[in-house]
């Protein structure tokens, strides 16, 4: 395809091409610019804010409101300490059990590999639906146990298919010279297999790590203020909504509550929040191109 | 082959693999069988002493009064018509992303991009209200802004139900764009290239290619990611709607509630669980039937892509 660029350009050609260069740049600066925002507004002056509105660039550059994020740090480093852990552990529980599970379930010589592999697909097909999930995890003992995040996040049906997608192509002779080497299904999936997941892993693995990380929804329904670290996303859910809620009610009545010094502490918030996940993103790019694209082929 | 195998055999022969998937299956069965005998939460009158099965059998009761008072057709129109939008004017658009992308040259250019447009994807719902907030809101947000600096009227967004469609179906695409045109540029790079060089040497243009060649072998996919999105018209993206609306303010619910946020809402701040769970059962029941009749056409086109 990059021969093209040899062959000699026709005007209509030409004007596709600028078209392209003007269209994609657009649109990822429409993607960019609320990330500008954000970090913008987290650098300004509470007061510049409050009476100026958000601009684009800082309004009166301070990092004052960083510093307020941390002037009580405990509730925040709690919060990240609980969001890593569960994030670290649950990507890597997650990661063993749905690869262990992918590659059993496409093993051609597993007899029961379609009949587990619907048990596990019609999760999707038919759900109990909120309240009986709820009721049934609260009885469990659960509500208000970090627990009821960790484990809910584990896995999904679509990421075991994904994994088990990936699995398939690698050749079953590599399984196969496993066996005749004597070594158990267990071995060769640690051994000969777990190796050659690799760009599985990563997309999975991100795709676990990114539930984890911006998990707020588990949290809302079974944490609350229950315990004393609130994850991060909920946390930082906590701190947007409630002067949120408060000024979309009264924004109605065309009230001003502009004394309320939150805007800047909510963005610099936001920035801590999500720093660390979109910073993650690049190294993983690749992989993760290439395993949506594994997925979306199939499953 | 085999007759009859002893199945004590067959397990045995299998108990690695069966160990194996083990973990997995407990999971399911704790976290998604366990709960769907509750489902009958839909027809009682649920009180917290007597349990799911102890409370008074009502019948459909809650489903006529969600019927009588129109919530849910109004639940149903919102989540259907909010995934139309979504499937149809979303897929086009990630397609176009993804020929222009195709025409694009420049590597450095086509990764930067790529990166920039998958960025939204990575950021939670959480803060995609939060963002939404900043440029909306009355007293500081940077529309109102830019509209009072130019000596305008500042809109009260909030509390304008009309605007809020377009403002989600935005924030959607936003957030879905750079995923969804990665999958159509990767069909399009799968694009027998040798189909493509003799369009050129033939003297074809770009847009010649793009119409009588890359377009018609997107066809498949395109038909396939629908058909599978059709499936799941019924199921909305609860966080997105949640976190964009505030999800209790009522002056928006005629164009922003659905499903998924009726649920929820009725259940954490009503602690109706009843009609919650009745509209939840709605959403299961109707949702299986679209799944099932999807796949069934999806596999009268390509058996090899139909789901099972």
């Amino acid at each position: 395809m990059n021969k093209s660029s040899k062959i000699k350009m026709d005007p209509s050609t030409k004007v596709l091409k600028i078209i392209a260069y003007l269209f994609v740049t657009l649109w990822a600066v429409i993607c960019i610019f609320p990330f500008v925002l954000v970090i913008s507004a987290s650098f300004s002056t509470e007061s510049i804010i409050s009476r100026e509105g958000f601009g684009l660039l800082p309004r009166g550059f301070t990092v004052s409101s960083y510093e307020w994020v941390f002037r009580y740090p405990e509730q925040i480093l709690g919060s990240y300490a609980v969001t890593i852990i569960m994030t670290v552990f649950g990507t890597i529980i997650g990661l063993f059990i749905i690869a262990m599970t992918g590659y059993a379930l496409q093993r051609k010589d597993f007899p029961f590999r379609n009949a587990l592999s619907f048990f596990i697909y019609f999760t999707t097909l038919f759900s109990a639906g909120m309240v009986p999930t709820y009721l049934w995890v609260s009885k469990l003992g659960l509500r208000g146990s970090y627990m009821a995040v960790f484990l809910q996040l584990l896995m999904s049906p679509w990421l075991i298919v994904l994994m088990k997608n990936f699995a398939k192509s690698i050749p079953y002779e590599i399984t196969e010279s496993g066996k005749i080497d004597g070594a158990g299904d267990f071995k060769i999936f640690i051994s000969l297999i777990l190796p050659m997941l690799k760009p599985a892993l990563a997309t999975v693995g991100l795709f676990l790590a990114l539930g984890y990380w911006n998990e707020w929804y588990q949290s809302s329904l079974y944490l609350g203020s229950s315990v004393d670290y609130k994850p991060l996303q909920y946390y930082l859910y906590g701190i947007i909504n409630q002067a949120n809620a408060l000024k979309s009610s009264v924004a109605g009545a065309n009230v001003s509550v502009t004394d309320l010094p939150t805007n800047t502490l909510k963005m610099a918030t936001a920035v801590v929040a999500t720093g660390p996940i979109v910073f993650l993103y690049p190294f993983v790019q690749k992989y993760f191109i290439s395993g949506i694209t594994v997925g979306a082929v199939k499953g | 082959m085999k007759k009859k195998t002893n199945v004590a055999k067959v397990l045995k022969n299998n108990r690695t693999l069966l160990l194996m998937c083990l973990p997995a299956v407990v999971f399911f069965i704790i976290f998604n069988y366990c709960p769907l005998p509750g489902v009958w939460i839909a027809f009682t009158n649920y009180n917290f002493r007597d349990g799911i099965f102890g409370s008074p059998f009502c019948g459909l009761d809650n489903f006529e009064f969600l019927i009588s008072s129109g919530e849910l057709w109004k639940l149903t129109r919102n989540t259907v018509l909010y995934n139309l939008a979504f499937i149809v004017v979303g897929n086009v658009f990630q397609i176009v992303i993804a020929l222009m992308l195709n025409e694009i040259r420049n590597k450095w250019f086509k990764k930067v991009s790529q990166t920039v447009m998958f960025l939204p994807y990575f950021i939670s719902v959480v803060l995609i209200g939060a963002i939404a907030f900043n440029i909306l809101n009355f007293d500081t947000g940077a529309l109102n802004t830019l509209i009072r600096e130019t000596g305008g009227d500042p809109l009260q967004v909030y509390s304008m139900p009309g605007v809020w469609p377009i403002i989600i179906f935005f924030c959607n695409m936003w957030q879905q764009t750079g995923y969804g045109s990665v999958v159509y540029f990767a069909a399009i790079c799968g694009i027998d290239s040798s189909l493509i060089e003799a369009a050129e040497v033939d003297g074809a243009t770009s847009w010649q290619r793009i119409r009588h060649i890359i377009l018609p072998s997107l066809k498949g996919t395109f038909i396939i990611l629908l058909l599978f999105a059709l499936g799941g018209i019924m199921r909305g993206n609860f966080g997105l709607f949640w976190n964009l609306t505030g999800g209790v303010n009522s002056q928006l619910f005629e164009t922003t509630d659905i499903i998924e946020t009726f649920v929820y809402r009725t259940m954490t701040t009503q602690n109706n669980f009843s009609t919650s769970s009745a509209v939840g059962l709605y959403q299961s029941v109707f949702g299986f039937v679209l799944v099932m009749f999807s796949n069934w056409i999806v596999k009268k086109i390509d058996p090899d892509y139909a789901l099972f």
